[in-house]
Formats: C-alpha cells, sequence, structure tokens
C-alpha cells in the first residue's frame, strides 16, 4: 500500500506527459484520397477503407498523434479496371502489401490555422520520411483535419518497370486526408 | 472547249474548305485507328500515352469542325450537277448534314465520356488548356457514355465508308466531277 502511494505523484507525472486518448474520428467525415498527375491530366483517387486514431488540440500542437492506417485493396480509382491494374504488381502490390500507415508524432503550427507535422509515411513495405501540412477547422461538432502529404511514387516503387519513367505518369503524388474528431 | 457538256462541271471547294476536309479526313482516320488500337491494349505507359493523343486529336477535329461548320454555314457549297438524279441530290444532303452532325457529336461524346470517367482532357498535354469537365464523375455514367462513343464512331465509320464510296462511284463510274470538287487542281 505504502508502495502505491508513493507512487501516485510518479503516476499523475507519467499522465501529464502522456498525449491525451485519442479523440473519436468520425470516419463518415473523413476521407483518405490521392491525386497525381498523368501527361498532365489530373487525376484523383481514394481509399475508401482505413482506420485512424488522431489526437489534436490546437492549444498544444506538440502533442499532435496520428496513426492511419490504410487499407490497400481499397483503392478506388472510379473504374474497376483501373482498380485492378493499380493493385498489380508493379502498382501498389496489394496482394504482398495489403497495408499502408502514416503515423505522425508532433505537430508545429505556421500560423492561420496552418500546421506541419512530420511522419512517416509506409507504402508497399517502404516507410520514407514525410511532412504532412494541414489546417484544422473547429465546428460545432468537433474539428475538421484537413490536409495534404506530397509523395514521390519512385520512393515507394509504386510504378516500377516501364512505369518508372515519370514522363507519362508523374513522379509527384498528393496524399489528401480529410479527419473529422468529433468532441 | 469545244465538245464541253452543255451544264458546266461544278466548282471546286474554295482552299480553306479544302485543307479543312482534308486535314480533317486525316485526323478521323488516325484517331479511329488509334482508338481501335489502344482499347484492347493491357494497362501500360503506351496505352496513357495513346489515350492522351487520341484526345488530342478529338480536341483538334471538334475544333476544326466547328471552324468548318462556320464555313459551310457561311458559304455556298459548290453546285452539283444537273445530271444529278433527285434522289441522289437529297441523299447527298441528309448523308452531308449528317457528317457534320457526327464530326461534332463524336469528339463531344469522348470529351463527355472523359468527364465522366473522371478523366479532364488536357489538350497536348499543357495544363492550361484543360477542358472544363461537363460532367461529374459517375462509374455508371461513364460506362453509359464509353458505350455511346463506341456506338456513335462506328456509325460514323460507316457513313464515312458510303461518303467515300459514293466519291468514288462519281469519279470512277460518273464522272460527273462531283469528287474533283474537294481535289486540288486546275479548274476545268
Amino acid at each position: 500500500m505504502k508502495r502505491w502511494i508513493t507512487a501516485l505523484p510518479f503516476l499523475f507525472l507519467l499522465t501529464a506527459t502522456l498525449p491525451a486518448a485519442a479523440q473519436t474520428v468520425d470516419l463518415a467525415r473523413s476521407e483518405v484520397l490521392f491525386g497525381f498527375k498523368q501527361e498532365n491530366v489530373p487525376s484523383t483517387g481514394k481509399f475508401r477503407k482505413f482506420a485512424a486514431q488522431v489526437t489534436f488540440d490546437a492549444a498544444r500542437p506538440e502533442a499532435t498523434r496520428a496513426n492511419i492506417d490504410i487499407d490497400v485493396t481499397s483503392v478506388d480509382l472510379g473504374d474497376a479496371g483501373w482498380n485492378d491494374d493499380v493493385q498489380g504488381a508493379s502498382w501498389l502490390n496489394a496482394k504482398q502489401f495489403p497495408k499502408s500507415a502514416f503515423v505522425a508524432t508532433g505537430a508545429k503550427a505556421l500560423g492561420g490555422g496552418r500546421y506541419e507535422s512530420t511522419g512517416k509515411f509506409t507504402l508497399k513495405g517502404i516507410t520514407r520520411d514525410v511532412v504532412a501540412t494541414f489546417t484544422a477547422k473547429p465546428e460545432a461538432a468537433g474539428t475538421l483535419l484537413e490536409g495534404m502529404v506530397p509523395l514521390k511514387r519512385n520512393d515507394f516503387k509504386i510504378g516500377d518497370g516501364v512505369w518508372a519513367d515519370t514522363s507519362v505518369v508523374a513522379n509527384e503524388v498528393a496524399v489528401r486526408f480529410k479527419v473529422f474528431l468529433r468532441k | 472547249m469545244v465538245g464541253a457538256p452543255l451544264h458546266s462541271m461544278p466548282q471546286r471547294y474554295g482552299a480553306f474548305a479544302m485543307v479543312l476536309h482534308w486535314v480533317i479526313a486525316l485526323l478521323l482516320v488516325g484517331s479511329f485507328s488509334i482508338g481501335l488500337y489502344m482499347v484492347g491494349l493491357k494497362f501500360s505507359p503506351q496505352k496513357l500515352t495513346l489515350y492522351s493523343y487520341h484526345k488530342w486529336i478529338g480536341v483538334t477535329v471538334f475544333s476544326l469542325a466547328v471552324l468548318r461548320l462556320l464555313w459551310r454555314l457561311s458559304h455556298r457549297a459548290p453546285d452539283l450537277p444537273a445530271s444529278m438524279p433527285k434522289w441522289q441530290v437529297a441523299a447527298s444532303h441528309a448523308s452531308h448534314a449528317l457528317l457534320y452532325l457526327f464530326l461534332i457529336a463524336t469528339p463531344l461524346s469522348g470529351w463527355l465520356y472523359s468527364s465522366a470517367a473522371g478523366v479532364p482532357t488536357v489538350p497536348f498535354g499543357i495544363a492550361a488548356l484543360q477542358l472544363p469537365d461537363l460532367l461529374d464523375k459517375d462509374r455508371e455514367l461513364a460506362a453509359l457514355l464509353k458505350f455511346t462513343h463506341m456506338a456513335i464512331n462506328y456509325s460514323f465509320g460507316a457513313l464515312i465508308c458510303l461518303h467515300v464510296a459514293a466519291a468514288l462511284k462519281h469519279l470512277l463510274i460518273d464522272r460527273d466531277g462531283i469528287m474533283t470538287r474537294m481535289l486540288p487542281g486546275k479548274t476545268p
């Protein structure tokens, strides 16, 4: 019992430094999209299935935590044939790498409701350091985080072989996300 | 002009109309061939590039077709020879009206299909020239428009075959100078 009492202050210290428990993400109002250019033709797609644990407090951006797990097999380019193609081995290789993840720790305010967060993106079994920028918009029911993570598809060997040449499909891919945190 | 027929040979189209006719003809053959070939290709950079070329040609054809339609609406086509039976004159007018309609409808249906498929048209890869999307991305509508674009193309192709066959008949069998109207050369 005595041991417990002496441990108490440390326990308080511990909980104070821990990030706040993840807020509830409203998936119905959240999205993971991506955009790329194909001979300057802007194209977009999305991942229909993902899970997100996100903690954000505008008063303490440094305590921001984001963990977004993406189901790669839920990729949707708007056409069944393209969806099959993009899941193929030279693109996302969804069979071998069905999971993608974005993990961010901490954020710093850039002013004007904009934030920047460094993190790691894992795609096709390759993890790279990335920088996400996002905005936080307070709403009546919660906070809408909306942001973008620029990636280079060749860093993740997405579209390898004949596709590695970026003259047809550009190297730059913008992953856009919307996460709605309920109050 | 000894022995010239009583009815004069029809005049030729002007240089502008002729250039438009033959340039469009060439582009149509190219675009149709690319279209037929590209749809059967497996997903590859070549396939995407050919789709782009096909769309760029389509935009060009559409622009030239509008120019041509404006020219045709503001100019008279050379007269048809008086020797031509009435039904042929009527058939000629009807088929030419249809040809103009297809010249506009074919690229337009491709543009609509592209819009619904969510792949905007960016002529010659120049971002500033990107065409507005007339329709929102819609999978079912895209499938319907894909079929429509194809059906319009085959109909247009069939009509062009008829047009070529009729022109060759006039050139080789009737020898009435109809086809010469669209060919450069000395005025008879």
